[in-house]
């Protein structure tokens, strides 16, 4: 009985080496990011799968262990909030795509297939979207225009995320000789060093690939 | 003055404001799509005369064509929007619409939503996760709810079945209820 409880937060049996905090670490981290960057940022299809697998086994456990106790009652809320925070990810990563769906698409198809931003099923999904939309703009209006005027430049029309957006972030690692600034005829370069622990407000799209590395957190 | 029509649809759904929809305006969205065929016969016209040699016709062309495009965008901007409220429509009431919300759509706009949903189900099932749900951090795990319907019995997770009738007061799990208060039938106290 008491190891079953004590077992609730353990791992599964495979061979990975992450034990389940520092997944849920993860899952928080990745969660903060995609929450605050104005762009969709690289899936993390291996923490939600590992997730989902630690829900599905707490639960088990859970119902296994048949009492009232508080315990009890205290795992069932974490097992709540974890489920709240993946639902919430896979939420806001799905509500940007349904608004850069062609954008997000068209940058994917440029990059190798195995680095792709968007996993199956969100490419599925982004798809669909796309085909359903454009066949709702031909059936109600585009195929009564005059012929000149029906055809969709997508790429043109489509809606981008906004990458000078200005972001919070917590640099997690010293990184030195970051541009800010391009050299322009009024104003010379401007490169800065970012140093483990600062806190800085900034355009996102400076610090675009290290919020994908991880060597920022935006907060 | 050209496009000014259109222009009256795009002021139609400002003035609704967020997440309230307007019925589709076929009305205003047939009107602009027969001015843009006046536009286009009337270029039609200058153009060919103009290749048989008449001059000075090229400025109206071109103010028709900016005229033309312009109402193409904004008739694409207003399904665009339409079509994003509908889809959020999916969010806020669950697979199922009111027939107030539903006699606003155009025929378009309604198939459109349901192959929304049908995406959205195919992803969920694919990920293994329901994200219509659990839409509000959780800060306990029970809630207390009244029912507002006579709804009759439900059976909870845990198996035991629960009589749900108008005015009674439940203390449930979270995520039992959030289906229950979207479809209307409790509300959160």
């Amino acid at each position: 009985m008491e190891d079953e409880e004590d077992n609730i937060f353990s791992g599964s049996d495979d061979e990975e080496a992450m034990t389940a905090g520092e997944v849920l670490q993860k899952l928080e981290e990745a969660w903060m990011n995609e929450a605050l960057s104005p762009e969709l940022l690289m899936n993390k299809s291996d923490i939600i799968d590992c997730m989902m697998e630690q829900i599905n086994e707490m639960e088990n456990n859970i119902q296994r262990v048949k009492t009232n106790d508080l315990k009890i009652y205290i795992h069932k809320m974490e097992l709540e909030r974890i489920r709240y925070l993946l639902t919430s990810y896979l939420r806001i990563r799905i509500k940007k795509i349904e608004k850069y769906a062609t954008a997000i698409m068209m940058e994917d198809g440029k990059r190798d297939p195995d680095d792709a931003k968007l996993t199956d099923s969100e490419l599925q999904f982004a798809r669909e979207r796309e085909k359903n939309l454009l066949e709702l703009f031909q059936n109600l209006v585009l195929q009564h225009m005059p012929p000149n005027m029906q055809s969709l430049e997508k790429d043109k029309i489509c809606s981008k995320p906004n990458l000078d957006e200005y972001v919070f972030f917590r640099v997690n690692q010293d990184v030195e000789g970051v541009l800010v600034e391009e050299e322009t005829v009024d104003n010379r370069e401007e490169v800065i060093d970012l140093k483990k622990g600062e806190q800085h407000i900034m355009r996102y799209k400076i610090i675009r690939p290290l919020a994908e590395t991880g060597a920022v957190s935006l907060i | 003055m050209f496009g000014e029509k259109a222009l009256e649809l795009i002021k139609e759904l400002k003035r609704c404001g967020d997440g309230l929809l307007p019925s589709f305006n076929e009305e205003t969205v047939r009107q602009v799509l027969e001015e843009m065929k006046s536009l286009f016969e009337e270029n039609h016209k200058d153009v060919t005369a103009s290749s048989e040699g008449e001059q000075g016709l090229f400025p109206g062309v071109q103010l028709r064509h900016a005229a033309l495009e312009r109402n193409k965008r904004i008739l694409l901007t207003y399904l665009n929007e339409r079509a994003t409220s509908i889809a959020e429509l999916r969010w806020q009431m669950g697979t199922v619409l009111p027939p107030d919300i539903r006699s606003r759509l155009a025929e378009h706009e309604l198939s459109w939503l349901q192959k929304y949903n049908k995406s959205l189900t195919a992803y969920m099932r694919a990920v293994g996760a329901d994200i219509t749900h659990n839409l509000k951090p959780p800060k306990s795990l029970l809630i207390e709810v009244r029912c507002t319907t006579e709804h009759g019995s439900i059976e909870l997770t845990s198996g035991r079945t629960l009589h749900l009738s108008r005015g009674t007061h439940h203390f449930l799990e979270r995520s039992e209820c959030e289906p229950l208060i979207a479809r209307g039938i409790v509300e959160e106290i």
